[in-house]
């Protein structure tokens, strides 16, 4: 077992892991972080999807023990108490989640590429994302929705 | 001033046709929802399963005794441990009276018959253990031969799939229109005929992948059970478990929280969900099994893999005279829920939305040992429509003709419905020709055409085409009547209830189970403009046994046609047994009542009124009520439909195919359907969307790939391509709105029309774009290499280069990996 300190959504834990424990595991199992799904084992769908120290990773591909001494946000810690984070509100309005598995690790992965890149295209939203699998939506409507969040989390940024 | 003017000012706006944002929303994008796999019970124990590596062999011997001695291994359970209590995992379709069905254990006893089938369990105390100990199982396999490829399964003398049967065939059905009275004699057509063009397609196997892996909780209290399970179907599955395990149908209690997509995928009863129940049955304790997904390609069911031979008789004009099909519908190892239907269903969908004289249908169910196939969206109508439609442009080819103006000569025109087809189905409503018209308008086909002619001249390399479906599908599952007459196994019906509470609030009961499509949202839009309450005041209940009784789920297109029906049925008669109260209290009579935005009012008496929320509070107190009538007003309805509904469209997609690198590339898809009345637009159009992304991947990314010795080779997310968001191009969707005749919401279905459209319009622009190179067929998933190949070394592109076999090719071998031999060149007049 290996002792690890992590902040995650904001709170901070020291937990004994083992070293081959996956964060996702960790954030599930032991923290209780259920927001954060478990959708393949060979990192291609991108459900796992949480922002370490600020960057998307998908947490089926990191080690907790990698974790220890970060700061971890996950789909629970975005949003301030009792509202929404611009890239929920965009998801909700264009209808871009049908069953909404994929939907905490495309939240995760657009909120970083937007951060990216701030007025993103529509060609460039569909780059962006296509580490993130989504079998319910055909895309076109997460599409409408980062864009829109983009604009509202980039006020002077404007549409392309 | 006139009463007209007045009215609509108050009048609320109608709820049913809103672009209503969804109220499942809230919990999905904050990460509150609940998934199966979130569930944590005191005490709880977590399974995993030892899975066969091979395909077929008797099991020698189940060695578990280094299993048992590992850290934190609770039980280890073999296949002879629940031998005599685990009867056979159920299907309910028997398609002929004489079909054969092998049975299919939970977990293998003495044979496997696919790779992936269970042969041993794992109970430990946390899910690491239980995997680890997996490794720690030794099994003896004495292999047998695999039988994978259908047209030698079918051969006399082949080897068998399970040997304690006769042949490798379940069933052969065969539908004939001269013999069912529908239409004419289908040789005699064809013997008089002017033109036949025959064809073999392949349906490639495909995955349903839906995004969350299956998992199952059962909790045991007593001699009840409560199963919490990743599923479509919790309703059908709590009395399927029951039959199965002997325990009592009221002694089980089946939850299908929120559930992560399905797409025919959980319309199941798995082998996990048996075990699981038996498991915590043995031990007396709370029981988890989640899947990998790996396990989950491996062995949740597959869909589509069919041969198609389809022939169409026609004369020079090019008017259809009559239509013959033969299937090869691949079964897998064992027959799950509906695995023999799904091909039958499709077949009275081949005739599609033209007027063939004559038409046969036969199908043989054979078995190979790989996973079985079951429902994956459109179940045998995306199957059908490819062929049709694809064979409708091969004979167009041979005519001459445009693929439009054929289609247009064969379709049922909009003033010739309702229409009976010569598969006996009868088409409500529709109007093809406006639908094709706003599509081409659409797509901009004038201007695409021409740059296809300037691409043609100019010899580019990256040559344009464009490709039609014009489509139609049967919605609406089912009639009972109808599915009696399948021999399926159960009926067709909805049920629905309402609960008025005190505070006037409502809870809508549906035994539809929603896994994606917005339950709550529609049918909180159907209840707030037939109560007359707001939209915020209803409350959707789903997917609990304990507190949806009964229902038959969500499949088939079914939900808002039928479910949604039973919910109207079910405020009609709330709104029945207010009027009662309200005529009391209001010291009226009932006739003289009007019921209008919620409020029954006195005719002629304006300032008169009481809402129907207050009179949910009155008749809670019950203080003072008429006599000889109940004091509630709570309702429930069962809908059972009289007919399908018959939703449509037209699918044109405009193809680039770079002829030096075999790549294809979407360029504009549009498409018009018409799904009847639409309740939501927003959710609609969320629901083509999503069909057209999987009946585009059919045609373009996906194949489940198995070896030469039954492995699949397309075993995760890395080799099995479902699209990523730049895999897709944008849709331009469209609709036109002929309402159905077989419900009073007007509605035909929309979950399945994209997937089952889209399809044929992808492959048929491909070929539109090489025909002139000679390509007269490619096999899908249209990969670059496969173009390339039917490019530059002709016939259709041949097996992946990466399957050994796959079960298509006939005489494919490792040897001859990705060669085209002459089983899977084109059958036919060519």
């Amino acid at each position: 077992m290996t002792h690890i300190s992590v902040r995650v959504d904001g709170a901070s834990y020291t937990d004994d892991v083992e070293p081959r424990t996956l964060l996702v595991h960790y954030l599930r199992e032991q923290l209780g972080k259920v927001g954060t799904v478990v959708g393949c084992d060979t990192s291609n769908c991108g459900a796992c999807t949480v922002h370490l120290d600020g960057e998307a990773v998908k947490s089926c591909t990191v080690f907790a023990v990698q974790a220890d001494g970060s700061e971890v946000t996950t789909i629970e810690g975005i949003a301030p108490q009792g509202g929404l984070h611009p890239m929920q509100k965009a998801f909700h309005e264009m209808h871009g989640l049908q069953c909404g598995f994929c939907t905490p690790g495309m939240i995760m992965a657009s909120i970083d590429l937007v951060n990216d890149n701030p007025n993103p295209s529509d060609d460039e939203v569909r780059e962006g994302i296509e580490g993130n699998l989504c079998r319910c939506t055909g895309y076109q409507n997460i599409v409408r929705a980062v864009r829109q969040a983009a604009a509202e989390m980039n006020p002077a940024g404007g549409q392309a | 001033m006139t009463v007209t003017e007045d009215a609509a000012a108050v009048a609320p706006a109608k709820e049913v046709g809103q672009a209503r944002k969804r109220k499942e929303d809230a919990r999905l994008i904050t990460g509150k929802t609940t998934w199966t796999d979130n569930m944590v019970l005191p005490g709880m124990l977590h399974l995993a399963v030892v899975r066969s590596p091979v395909a077929h062999a008797k099991i020698r011997n189940v060695d578990v005794s280094a299993a048992k001695e590992a850290p934190n291994v609770v039980a280890v359970f073999t296949g002879a441990d629940f031998a005599e209590e685990q009867g056979s995992l159920p299907c309910a379709w028997p398609v002929t009276p004489d079909m054969v069905n092998p049975g299919h254990p939970s977990i293998a006893v003495e044979e496997v018959n696919h790779v992936g089938e269970a042969v041993a369990v794992i109970v430990a105390r946390s899910k690491v253990a239980a995997q680890d100990a997996v490794e720690l199982v030794d099994v003896d396999y004495d292999l047998l031969p695999v039988v994978l490829d259908m047209e030698e399964a079918v051969k006399d003398g082949a080897d068998l799939c399970h040997d304690h049967i006769e042949s490798n065939s379940s069933y052969h059905f065969v539908f004939d229109s001269a013999q069912v009275g529908t239409g004419g004699d289908v040789d005699q057509a064809f013997s008089d005929a002017e033109v036949v063009v025959s064809r073999r397609l392949i349906q490639q196997r495909l995955i349903p992948a839906f995004m969350e892996p299956r998992s199952v909780v059962v909790q045991p209290q007593g001699d009840n059970y409560t199963m919490w399970s990743a599923t479509q179907i919790p309703h059908i599955l709590r009395v399927m478990a029951a039959m199965v395990t002997g325990i009592p149908e009221h002694k089980l209690r089946v939850v299908a929280p929120d559930v992560g997509g399905g797409f025919g995928g959980k319309l199941q009863v798995i082998p996990e969900e048996i075990l699981c129940l038996m498991i915590a049955r043995r031990l007396g304790k709370p029981v988890k099994w989640t899947e990998t997904r790996s396990e989950s390609l491996m062995t949740a069911h597959h869909g589509r893999d069919q041969i198609q031979y389809i022939d169409i008789a026609a004369d020079r004009e090019g008017h259809i005279k009559g239509l013959k099909v033969r299937l090869l519908a691949d079964m897998g190892a064992y027959l799950r829920l509906i695995t023999p239907g799904v091909p039958v269903l499709g077949g009275l969908m081949y005739p599609a939305i033209y007027k063939v004289p004559a038409f046969r249908f036969e199908c043989d169910g054979v078995f190979t040992n790989k996973v079985p196939t079951d429902a994956y969206r459109g179940a045998g109508r995306p199957e059908a429509t490819f062929a049709i439609e694809r064979i409708m442009d091969e004979l167009a080819v041979e005519l001459g003709m445009d693929p439009l103006e054929l289609r247009r000569k064969n379709w049922i025109n909009a003033d010739e419905f309702p229409y009976t087809t010569v598969a006996g189905l009868q088409y409500d409503s529709g109007d093809y020709e406006m639908a094709t018209q706003q599509a081409l308008d659409l797509l901009g086909y004038d201007e695409l055409r021409e740059e296809q002619r300037r691409r043609r001249e100019s010899n580019d390399p990256v040559q344009l085409g464009i490709g039609f479906s014009t489509f139609t599908e049967m919605c609406g599952l089912a009639p009972s009547r109808v599915l009696g007459s399948l021999s399926f196994g159960a009926g067709g019906w909805e049920s629905a209830s309402i609960r008025m509470l005190p505070t006037g609030k409502v809870e809508v009961v549906t035994g539809s189970t929603p896994h994606g499509q917005g339950h709550e949202t529609a049918w909180s839009q159907i209840v707030a403009d037939q109560l007359g309450v707001p939209f915020e005041d209803v409350e959707v209940l789903h997917g609990d046994t304990a507190i949806s009784s009964k229902g038959l789920d969500t499949y088939g297109s079914r939900s808002l046609v039928v479910g949604g029906t039973a919910v109207v049925k079910a405020a009609e008669k709330v709104v029945a047994k207010a009027r009662k109260i309200a005529a009391h209290l209001l010291e009226a009579s009932e006739d003289d009542l009007e019921f209008s935005g919620g409020k029954f009012s006195v005719r002629g008496t304006p300032g008169t009124g009481l809402g129907i929320q207050e009179i949910a509070l009155a008749i809670f107190a019950a203080h003072n009520y008429p006599e000889g009538i109940e004091p509630s007003i709570d309702a429930e309805a069962t809908f059972d439909p009289e007919n399908f509904s018959f939703p449509h469209g037209t699918h044109i997609c405009a193809m680039e195919v770079d002829t030096e690198t075999g790549f294809v590339k979407i360029r504009k898809y549009a498409c018009v359907d018409d799904v009847g009345a639409i309740v939501n637009p927003l959710i609609v159009e969320g629901q083509i969307h999503g069909g057209l992304a999987q009946g585009i991947a059919q045609a373009l990314y996906e194949e489940a790939v198995y070896d030469a010795d039954g492995n699949l080779t397309t075993g995760t997310f890395v080799d099995y391509l479902v699209p990523s968001a730049n895999d897709l191009p944008h849709f331009d969707t469209g609709n036109t709105v002929h309402e159905a005749t077989s419900n009073p919401l007007g509605a035909k279905g929309v979950g399945e029309a994209g997937c089952i459209a889209s399809t044929p319009a992808v492959v048929n622009a491909a070929l539109d774009a090489v025909r002139h190179l000679g390509v007269s067929d490619i096999r899908m998933p249209l990969t670059p290499e496969r173009v390339w190949r039917a490019i530059h070394q002709g016939g259709d592109g041949g097996d992946r280069a990466t399957a050994g076999i796959n079960a298509y090719g006939g005489a494919s071998t490792e040897t001859t990996t990705g060669e085209s031999t002459d089983a899977s060149s084109l059958g036919g007049d060519r």
